[in-house]
């Protein structure tokens, strides 16, 4: 961790949003993880694209589970309120608190021992519901609190730092979620900021389920030769099939690209997203053909990055559940309580 | 031996099978008795099964009222070949066997003790009916005919229910009062009666309703606020959700738009379940889930949370037998201490105990508030005894000046008044502190929530000052809550009692009815009926003023009378066990004779005190 104290004051020149908010406003905590933490990327990738989305950081809810991962909600949007629940039980408490307000913006932070192994059911059944949030996996295939132990993304093969090789099959937390119905489908890597940047954005934009997972290398068990997850290793292997860009209002594609490369998405929210392709044949919006994509070159020890799979009009749980506009937690007694006039007709037709 | 003869004091048994459509048409009769101003008490007794195996209505007439279950079988209508030899050996000497005798049965099938009654029940549905389905399902309104001759039930009063039942069906009206005509005509015309058990019209009934447990608890919820329930199908808890459902649809709906004003989630597994509603929580709405023992256990890591976290979580515990192979048709009152302390580290959990649907609409309603006043899990106790039976009891009553006690919670306008917060500050010196909402203001009153590795302003610490005061602060708040829980009833004796009797939730009209038979023996005891956990400081006394206190209670291991010790340092020999325990409900034959031979026992100096 670093002992540095943050300055308190703002450098005047420090440039405001449309909120009138400085990138400051979105920090929090100093940071507790190791120096060079993957994290600690992903941590200030949020609070840019928080600053550039001009999102009240009050109106963000954060959730986590338990691990490295979990505890980073502390150490960015320091306003907003953030739950640490428990071991991979986080999609269920996020459900629970998107029930009760649908007007926050819901972030949950999670690590891919929370979300691939203890908490492997509750990330499926969250993807199913079409909840509306962004969810993260900070991902870097090894338990980092309690010393280096494998965990359930380690490829096949890959070696621990003390060189035991890993003999079980890697889940593809990717790959499961598009199976699952998420409705906006990310993979992005912590040493690449430019790419992460906007896939968050999209995200926070999408009204369904969004996950995004992150390779984040964890410097202190799992950068060395023979890792999958170590710095090197991802940026000799990224298979970046896209990179995202956003329009206010429509704009003309630009000729920096060759024809037939930059494709304008339509979220449901009406905000456009340019998307510039890097593989001409790779398809966004075709889920099949992306699953085949992901897959195919997994088995090439690539890891495909980008925005994998978006739904333009995507379902959500509210919708699902034709709940009320007004949050849930806002109606009192005159809105919920049917009263005693009605009670007494109960009791009249139970005797 | 003399046929049995009783008025308006009996039990009909009904032997059945599973699927067979035998309820409804139960229903009916003890509804009919009902109507006719006599009071009944109907339990049904059934497998973890859905088609073909046996199942049991027994219905206990009684026009005093006594609602517990009585034991013994007065009349058995035996309806299923496969349990009829274990049926026929429960009826009482001079008791009475009804049963279809469309096929001959071999006398050894029989007693000489009973009397006999056979109708050719098949023989008279498929002479009318061709359609398989409707000679089973009439079979049943046709034997209810027979035996409203038998037992003098007016027949205006099941045609009455009929039409209530078939209301806006009116093609399946008619059919159905055919059918009971066809088994009263034949009943009129063939057997001899009426039989020594009768029906007779009375007025003690009166205001009360006929309800099931699990039904009132849903709307307490309902009337509570409660407006996310998040669950997973358990028996015997699982009509709870869909009870809340259907009263939400109902009561729920913005006229206007035609929108849900509540949110019901079937989750993954109970502890999805619990940690929606901690969520739901968290964020303030009210949330409850309906659970049963072994939910509870998944649901442990959850409510520790819950607990040192401070967040509002309303359980509805309906308690059953067992582990998840159980006995999850059977009732107990066995997960006591499993919710009372779920969970790691020191943690204490508030439970309320209903004795019938009335106070699990109450207590329902008032857990919710208790969950926001003191945040922190609440559970309400009912088992499947209350929960799956229908069972009469005072109206239901709201006030309408009652306004949700949401707790104390610190809104935009406190923070911007300058209002100090500190999630865990204790300001008031009870122990409970302020909250915000998510969301409540830009700058103000935001914190990271977490288990106990914090400061009185939720910054995360690892300090023992820290913890410590976090950790007596919760004490502080338990002992907040002891003023804040429904209180004990107390019912004295007629004259000063040296022995008191302990009890709660299911056991109550059994116990009502026993202390009546026990004060007629000549055995004075005083009754405390306990309302909820943690004990208010009545209880000790309650012990302190009585040479010995019988704790009555449906497990083994006598859960109430450890937590007594555990929580009042109650001397064990003050505090002797009654236990019943077998699945079925508890019986006021059952408690008289244990206290009888307790105390007959003791005046021996027989024991000392504690006596399995």
């Amino acid at each position: 961790m670093t002992y540095l104290a943050k300055p308190k004051l703002h450098h005047p020149s420090m440039l405001t949003n449309a909120r009138g908010f400085t990138r400051r406003d979105y920090e929090g905590r100093i940071s507790t993880l190791c120096a060079g933490c993957g994290h600690d990327s992903i941590s200030a990738a949020i609070i840019q694209a928080c600053w550039e989305e001009d999102i009240e950081p009050h109106r963000v809810a954060k959730l986590s589970g338990i691990g490295c991962s979990s505890k980073t909600p502390d150490y960015f949007l320091g306003n907003s309120h953030g739950f640490n629940t428990v071991h991979g039980r986080m999609p269920s408490v996020l459900t629970g608190a998107n029930l009760a307000n649908r007007n926050l913006l819901y972030l949950g932070i999670s690590g891919d021992g929370d979300s691939a192994s203890i908490g492997l059911g509750q990330f499926a059944h969250l993807m199913r519901r079409g909840v509306n949030m962004t969810y993260m996996c900070e991902n870097n295939g090894v338990y980092g609190l309690t010393k280096g132990q494998f965990s359930a993304t380690a490829d096949k093969g890959s070696a621990s730092k003390k060189g035991v090789a890993n003999m079980d099959a890697p889940l593809d937390t990717v790959s499961l979620a598009l199976l699952m119905g998420a409705t906006f489908v990310a993979r992005g890597f912590s040493g690449d900021k430019g790419q992460l940047v906007p896939l968050i954005r999209a995200a926070l934009r999408h009204q369904g389920s969004a996950f995004i997972d992150v390779i984040s290398p964890c410097v202190a068990f799992n950068n060395h030769a023979g890792s999958t997850k170590s710095y090197d290793y991802v940026r000799a292997h990224n298979e970046a099939v896209n990179f995202l860009d956003f329009i206010e209002g429509r704009e003309e594609i630009t000729t920096d690209y060759a024809p037939g490369t930059a494709v304008d998405v339509t979220q449901h929210d009406g905000s456009v997203i340019r998307l510039h392709k890097a593989s001409a044949d790779y398809d966004a919006t075709d889920k099949v053909a992306a699953m085949n994509y992901i897959q195919s070159h997994q088995a090439k020890g690539e890891i495909v990055t980008g925005l994998l799979y978006m739904e333009s009009n995507p379902s959500d749980i509210h919708r699902n559940l034709n709940t009320v506009e007004q949050p849930l937690n806002s109606l009192g007694a005159r809105e919920l309580c049917p009263g005693s006039a009605m009670l007494e007709k109960i009791n009249n037709s139970l005797r | 031996m003399k046929p049995i003869t009783a008025v308006n004091d009996f039990v009909v048994k009904f032997a059945n099978v599973n699927g067979s459509g035998s309820a409804s048409a139960n229903e009916m009769f003890a509804k009919s008795i009902l109507r006719m101003g006599v009071p009944v008490s109907p339990r049904n007794i059934f497998p973890s099964n859905i088609q073909g195996l046996p199942t049991w209505y027994e219905v206990r007439v009684t026009e005093k009222g006594w609602l517990g279950r009585r034991g013994g079988v007065d009349l058995m209508v035996a309806m299923n070949p496969q349990t009829w030899d274990n049926d026929v050996k429960e009826i009482e000497p001079g008791g009475y066997l009804f049963y279809d005798n469309s096929k001959p049965l071999p006398a050894s099938k029989f007693r000489e003790d009973i009397t006999v009654i056979g109708i050719p029940l098949t023989t008279l549905c498929n002479s009318t009916y061709d359609d398989p389905r409707q000679r089973q399902l009439f079979k049943n309104i046709i034997y209810i005919g027979a035996l409203s001759i038998l037992l003098e039930i007016e027949e205006e009063s099941i045609v009455q229910l009929i039409g209530e039942q078939y209301k806006g069906k009116e093609k399946l009206l008619a059919p159905n009062v055919n059918a009971l005509r066809i088994g009263r005509k034949y009943a009129e015309e063939n057997l001899q009666h009426p039989i020594g058990l009768r029906v007779k019209r009375a007025d003690n009934v009166g205001k009360r309703i006929f309800i099931e447990g699990n039904n009132a608890a849903a709307l307490g919820a309902v009337y509570g606020g409660a407006t996310v329930c998040a669950w997973y199908p358990i028996t015997p808890s699982s009509s709870v959700a869909e009870a809340f459902q259907r009263h939400c649809q109902k009561f729920r709906v913005d006229p206007d738009t035609q929108q849900n004003r509540f949110a019901i989630v079937q989750a993954e597994d109970e502890i999805a379940s619990i940690g929606m509603v901690v969520g739901a929580g968290w964020n303030g709405a009210r949330a409850f889930t309906a659970t049963s023992g072994p939910g509870v256990s998944l649901m442990t890591e959850f409510l520790g949370l819950a607990y040192f976290a401070e967040i509002p979580v309303t359980i509805i515990n309906v308690q059953r037998g067992g582990p998840s192979t159980g006995m999850p048709t059977r009732t107990q009152q066995a997960d006591l201490i499993s919710s009372a302390y779920a969970s790691h580290g020191d943690t204490k959990h508030i439970l309320l105990f209903p004795e019938d649907p009335k106070e699990c609409f109450e207590q329902a309603a008032a857990a919710l508030d208790l969950a926001d006043r003191l945040q922190t899990p609440v559970f309400l106790m009912t088992d499947l005894d209350i929960g799956m039976n229908q069972r009469l009891c005072e109206p239901l009553e709201w006030d309408d000046s009652r306004s949700y006690d949401r707790g104390k919670v610190m809104t935009r306008e406190m923070l911007d008044e300058g209002r100090d917060f500190g999630r865990y500050l204790d300001v008031d010196g009870d122990g409970i502190p302020y909250r915000t909402y998510p969301g409540t203001h830009p700058t103000l009153g935001g914190y990271f929530t977490r288990g106990t590795t914090k400061n009185a302003r939720a910054t995360y610490s690892e300090q023992g000052p820290d913890y410590l005061y976090n950790m007596h602060r919760l004490q502080q708040k338990w002992h907040t809550a002891k003023g804040l829980m429904p209180q004990p009833v107390l019912r004295k004796a007629g004259k000063p009692a040296r022995t008191g009797v302990l009890y709660y939730g299911s056991t109550s009209p059994a116990m009502s009815e026993a202390v009546v038979e026990l004060e007629a023996q000549g055995m004075a005891v005083d009754l405390l009926r306990l309302r909820a956990f943690p004990f208010p400081d009545s209880v000790l006394d309650f012990i302190m003023e009585h040479e010995r206190v019988f704790v009555v209670e449906q497990n083994r291991d006598g859960q109430l009378r450890t937590m007594l010790m555990n929580e009042l340092e109650v001397d064990p020999a003050r505090v002797i066990p009654i236990l019943h325990y077998d699945g079925t409900p508890i019986t006021a034959r059952f408690i008289t004779q244990a206290i009888a031979e307790m105390i007959k026992a003791l005046h021996l100096g027989q024991i000392s005190g504690k006596v399995a």
